[in-house]
């Protein structure tokens, strides 16, 4: 069969990526590692995104409100009660992971579907950024710093350290997710998302409760995102309503799984690996030439053609490319 | 301090009839083609920058501004659904909405570079009358703006109910394979109808323009806004929009004076989460789309 060829090609090919990926802090300097932990970051809330809207096909465009508030839990534990992030990254999971059932509670249980949800989860997180901007605790406007946790040389105990430190960390939280994520996909509860996504009614018929596995995704989902978002906060030391919960925090996360490939496992971190970079790209370009507005009009063109050209997403074209059309990884409905 | 609440009132109510002209686009488009326009307060800000263009090159009025902003925006929206738009009718949702976004993306950026990021405002005699009714001072541009507004919206209901285009839009809103048995150029009402659809915001922005301070990135507020009220009023109801232009007008201009200035929109939000939980299809919303 070829399938258990496509499948050591898979790995064989998948333990290559990870080895470069091991090694390349060895020959780039602090600012690439810093703009690949941003990648790992993308990927990850994509990664988690991608359960929900590729796997289980809620559309939530309010993802920022489990970033933020788990960026916000993480560095509020750590600077105001002086609590290692060992223990803030669990609450901060656990808080938004709970968030995460909530709006999916409310949004399944009195029926807001499609169109609606995806308002609703905007709403939310929109309410939360307005709500931490008049909120003095979190430092309003003005942001929260974390000064008090110095990067040093103990960095497993504090979690915060240099830029290598945290592409290392970032790194191996990513494949943990992506690994939870791609047994999750396999697993019984996958195959339940899937068929709730394909036929919500049909599903239903054959006894999947739909209820209950649409808002597991919405909780696992959340909870990675809160995770990635404590890791923002770590590495970047201060923390603003409106750069970790606005509504362009939601969009720029949406954007790489979509780019990459919808519902499938490798597709957010291909959009990341592609979407970072043009971003970066786009913002230096404009930087350079001193037009205002010149990395947003790129940013934009790119993605408009992406979307034109590639509307599946570019994960499916490249595992064509490499002869990885195994069943798994080909089509975009696939585990 | 009754006069400081109904002017605050009126204040609000003349703002949400500008809003609701907003929403009014966001709604036809929603309902002809069931997608979410996710750049309308881009081409709310574009037509801002028309209103601002027109008065500081030419020094033309906000009359002919208006004009010129739905004209040009007409043109843009039918072209943009001609060449693109309808090639994603069918595709889904999170298609369409990469798709949306990177247009907004597009308009901001291409306004930031035309423009620059600083705040342009239109200044003239104008700006500074007041009609007096008793004891109440009524902004004239305001008042100007919010009754254009309506009128608007108003000739845009009599058009769709009267006029054969008109018709042919509800038909296709209603069943598209239905409209195309009947003879309905799909694709063409499509085009008309995102083409009024983003007209309605560039008139909506050429009649504020006069009183903002127009910046590119103030275009991520006016979608919102604009999907506050859909959703509040009902998706795909013009009634809704109207309804619900001036809820949020009011509910907005009363937050601001109740709370803090800067708070007024965490109220809109709550309303709306609240409709959304509580009677998602808004307050004249009929049928559930989607």
């Amino acid at each position: 069969m070829s399938g258990s060829t496509t499948t050591r090609r898979q790995v064989a090919l998948g333990s290559i990526f990870l080895l470069i990926l091991l090694l390349l802090p060895l020959v780039v300097d602090g600012y690439y590692q810093t703009m690949l932990t941003t990648i790992f970051i993308t990927a990850l809330v994509g990664i988690a995104w991608n359960l929900m809207m590729g796997f289980a096909g809620q559309l939530s465009l309010g993802h920022a409100l489990y970033f933020g508030i788990g960026a916000y839990v993480v560095a509020l534990m750590a600077e105001r009660y002086g609590l290692s992030p060992w223990l803030g990254f669990p609450v901060g999971f656990l808080v938004t992971s709970g968030l995460g059932l909530v709006v999916g509670f409310l949004g399944f249980r009195f029926g807001v579907k499609g169109v609606y949800f995806a308002l609703l989860t905007i709403a939310f997180a929109e309410f939360a950024r307005l709500l931490f901007e008049h909120w003095d605790y979190v430092g309003k406007t003005g942001g929260l710093f974390l000064g008090s946790v110095k990067p040093d040389n103990r960095s497993l105990i504090t979690l915060r350290g240099s830029a290598t430190f945290y592409y290392y960390a970032v790194l191996a939280t990513t494949l943990f997710a992506w690994l939870w994520c791609g047994y999750l996909v396999r697993s019984r509860l996958g195959y339940f998302w899937r068929a709730v996504r394909d036929d919500e009614d049909a599903a239903r018929a054959l006894g999947v409760r739909a209820f209950r596995v649409n808002l597991l995704a919405a909780g696992i989902s959340a909870g990675i995102t809160g995770i990635a978002g404590g890791w923002f906060a770590l590495m970047n030391g201060n923390l603003f309503p409106e750069s970790v919960l606005g509504m362009r925090v939601s969009i720029d996360f949406i954007i790489a799984p979509i780019v990459g490939g919808l519902g499938t496992l490798c597709g957010p971190i291909l959009g990341a690996l592609i979407v970072v970079p043009l971003n970066e790209i786009a913002k230096e370009a404009g930087q350079a030439l001193g037009l205002n507005g010149l990395n947003i009009l790129l940013y934009g063109t790119l993605l408009f053609i992406v979307i034109v050209a590639a509307p599946d997403g570019c994960w499916p074209w490249l595992a064509n490319r490499l002869a990885l059309a195994g069943r798994s990884s080909s089509k975009p409905d696939g585990p | 301090m009754i006069e400081l609440y109904a002017g605050v009132a009126i204040n609000g109510l003349m703002i949400g009839a500008v809003y609701a002209l907003v929403a009014t686009g966001l709604n036809l488009i929603f309902g002809v083609m069931r997608v979410v326009n996710f750049a309308h307060g881009e081409i709310v800000v574009g037509g801002m920058y028309i209103g601002y263009g027109a008065w500081a090159l030419l020094g033309l009025p906000t009359s002919v501004s208006v004009a010129l902003a739905a004209i040009v925006m007409f043109g843009f929206g039918y072209c943009f659904q001609r060449l693109i738009g309808n090639q994603f009718a069918n595709r889904p949702q999170h298609a369409q909405f990469v798709l949306y976004i990177s247009l907004a993306l597009i308009i901001t950026g291409g306004l930031a570079m035309a423009f620059g990021p600083d705040p342009r405002s239109i200044q003239s005699a104008a700006s500074f009358s007041v009609y007096k009714i008793g004891s109440l001072r009524v902004d004239a541009t305001r008042l100007q703006a919010a009754l254009s507004a309506a009128g608007v919206i108003l000739a845009l209901w009599l058009w769709l109910r009267f006029s054969l285009t008109g018709k042919a839009l509800q038909a296709a809103s209603q069943n598209i394979i239905g409209g195309r048995a009947i003879g309905i150029r799909i694709d063409h009402v499509f085009a008309i109808a995102t083409g009024i659809g983003f007209a309605c915001a560039g008139i909506a922005g050429a009649l504020i323009a006069p009183l903002y301070d127009t910046t590119p990135y103030l275009s991520a507020d006016f979608t919102l806004i604009a999907f506050i009220i859909v959703i509040v009023g009902g998706l795909a109801s013009l009634p809704g929009a109207m309804l619900g232009g001036l809820i949020i007008g009011l509910v907005e201009g009363l937050a601001a004076i109740l709370f803090d200035p800067s708070a007024k929109s965490l109220l809109s939000y709550g309303l709306l989460i609240a409709i959304l939980l509580f009677r998602p299809m808004g307050l004249l919303g009929k049928r559930r789309a989607l």
